[in-house]
């Protein structure tokens, strides 16, 4: 069972175990179309149901209800991604898969860093796709390219954020099951109690301060600013969302990784 | 490997703790096994075997204790270690949303070959392992005899000096445990160590040079098969009764030739006994003929595995399907 002859592999290489793991991941869409649909169709049919439903009601008129909502939309679209870092690793782990993993001589960070890279493409492949289509349907992003450039980086920053509280779920909990149920629980309450599909202003005051506490805020603030231009605020919003960014990472990356080494 | 006539011991361990919570999974083990053989972790559910395999394979950490595998520390030199062996474990460890080509070509890549090495490595495999035709096909169509033949063809990728199989067969269908035996043997005699952990005590029989069987995370017994097999007292006396009326009659007449710890078996059909003294078959036969029975079988044999096993750990090995550490585990405590 052993023709082949192969040259001694030297030391395991973090860089190359972590794409040949990214690699793996991303293999996992074409077995699972739902999750092409999941990251493509779904965010488009939320935007166009939103914009369309609501638009006139909200805005005045779905145009201009648009330029409201898409950094809205597309910071819950990808806010939701990372549960699909949840319930694989969540499957990973009681499939034996990390145990195989584990077992082999290979940079064992790879097996985290391979998982949030595929996540990086995953989620950059649903924000090219939303603000496509938007642009299509008439988006325009009123405060230039490098305001564009801004916030596209600026809600790739995020999703890689989420990854990592997601993550922690994923490894916590003992079934697929329960990820989806704290998942959602934790989601979508973050996603709608935001500035995400209506002006906070409207809002009654107890749900205002919960609003303007919610970072899922300050990241839709920061990037409707970055997107539209003035007289959207840019400088405070972008600073409290960096803040809160660091702050998710200070707190779960440690977490997840503890848990991670720890659950057998 | 014999080297000046000594044989080289593959895996070391010396008085292996390990616990979870109030559970002593592993309570002082000690084992060896030598190169180039099967090694038999015998054991019923939650006995420790898995927890073991962790051990060795530097996925747990024991809490006392010390194991040398292929010359390597478990834990100070982990990654020394995982690159000796190769993992097969209880559930199939394979990526049910790649194919089969794939899982093993990620493998590949992952212990640092080039595309192409990564690539010839598994189609050998494949072919090896009979799956050329399922090659492309995704492991979650695969059937349980193909899971776990891709499952112990990806432990194969990096070619390990010592392959661990955690109840490679469990679940398995008749036919596809044979299959696996086979190829089992095969690894051996390309001078492979195995270190085989399996409840059931025929698959221990049949491929274990050596045995160690474990219960309460305790060794309770170790040897050939051969010598387990005569521990437990020479031989064993079975009578048939030809009316099972007598059934009660026949077990009172061999019960003694035991004692208080060595009681007769019946199993509903046949009455059997564990002996010394060989005697005893002469004894038996005017016995059970002063008492007018008539018997349709009434013989010596060696004891079986199970019979070893009954005697050592006081009861019979379980046959649960699902194989989970953990029930036990939690029965225990409960």
């Amino acid at each position: 069972m052993s023709a082949v002859t192969v040259a001694p592999a030297g030391r395991p290489h973090v860089v190359s175990n972590t794409l040949t793991i990214a690699r793996r991941n991303l293999l996992h869409i074409k077995a699972t179309p739902e999750q092409l649909v999941e990251m493509s169709i779904q965010p488009i049919m939320f935007l166009v149901l939103f914009v369309y439903v609501f638009g006139g009601a909200i805005a005045g008129s779905s145009a201009a209800y648009l330029q409201f909502a898409l950094p809205g939309i597309l910071v819950q679209a990808v806010s939701f991604l990372p549960f699909t870092t949840a319930l694989a690793l969540n499957t990973d782990f009681q499939r034996g898969v990390i145990d195989r993993f584990r077992s082999l001589p290979i940079a064992r960070s790879a097996v985290i860093s391979g998982r949030i890279l595929a996540d990086g493409v995953r989620i950059l492949w649903c924000i090219l796709i939303i603000t496509g289509f938007s642009m299509i349907l008439g988006f325009r992003f009123e405060g230039g390219a490098a305001g564009a450039f801004g916030a596209v980086l600026l809600v790739l920053a995020w999703g890689l954020v989420m990854c990592w509280p997601m993550a922690f779920i994923g490894i916590t909990a003992r079934s697929p099951e329960s990820v989806n149920t704290w998942g959602f629980m934790i989601i979508l309450p973050l996603t709608f109690a935001s500035s995400a599909f209506a002006n906070p202003d409207t809002m009654p005051g107890w749900l205002q301060a919960i609003v303007k506490a919610n970072p899922v805020t300050s990241v839709i603030d920061a990037a409707r600013g970055l997107m539209l231009g003035p007289p959207n605020p840019v400088a405070e919003p972008l600073t409290d969302a960096i803040i809160w960014m660091a702050a998710l990472l200070a707190i779960f990356v440690p977490l997840a990784i503890i848990r991670y080494r720890r659950r057998i | 490997m014999t080297r000046d006539g000594m044989t080289r011991s593959a895996i070391e361990a010396e008085g292996l703790v390990r616990t979870f919570g109030k559970v002593r999974a592993l309570d002082g083990i000690d084992l060896v096994a030598r190169e180039g053989t099967v090694f038999g972790l015998l054991g019923p559910n939650g006995a420790g075997k898995t927890t073991a395999i962790r051990v060795l394979s530097t996925l747990l950490r024991p809490d006392a204790g010390r194991a040398v595998v292929g010359g390597y520390d478990v834990v100070r030199e982990p990654a020394k270690v995982r690159g000796l062996i190769g993992l097969t474990g209880q559930y199939a460890a394979v990526d049910e949303l790649l194919s089969g080509q794939d899982n093993l070509y990620m493998i590949g890549r992952l212990l640092g070959w080039k595309k192409a090495d990564a690539r010839a490595r598994a189609a050998e495999l494949l072919a090896a392992f009979d799956l050329s035709d399922a090659a492309t096909t995704y492991v979650k169509q695969y059937s349980g005899g193909m899971r776990r033949r891709l499952d112990l063809a990806a432990s194969l990728v990096g070619r390990p000096r010592l392959l661990y199989l955690d109840e490679p067969t469990t679940g398995l269908d008749p036919r596809s445990r044979l299959e696996l035996w086979g190829m089992i043997r095969t690894l051996v005699a390309e001078g492979t160590t195995v270190l085989l952990t399996t409840q059931y005590l025929e698959e221990a029989d049949r491929l274990a040079d050596e045995i160690v069987v474990i219960d309460h995370g305790k060794v309770i017994a170790a040897g050939t098969p051969q010598q387990l097999k005569m521990r437990i007292g020479g031989q064993v006396l079975q009578a048939q009764p030809a009316d099972p009326a007598d059934l009660v009659a026949t077990e009172k007449i061999l019960a003694s030739f035991g004692d208080a710890e060595n009681r007769p078996h019946n199993d509903g059909q046949l009455i059997s006994i564990r002996i010394n003294d060989r005697a005893a078959l002469g004894q038996a036969v005017r016995q059970l003929d002063d008492a007018g029975i008539v018997v349709d079988d009434l013989s010596l044999r060696r004891p079986s595995l199970d019979e070893v096993f009954l005697a050592v750990t006081g009861h019979v090995a379980e046959e649960d399907e699902l194989g989970e550490e953990t029930t036990t585990d939690e029965r225990r405590t409960a």
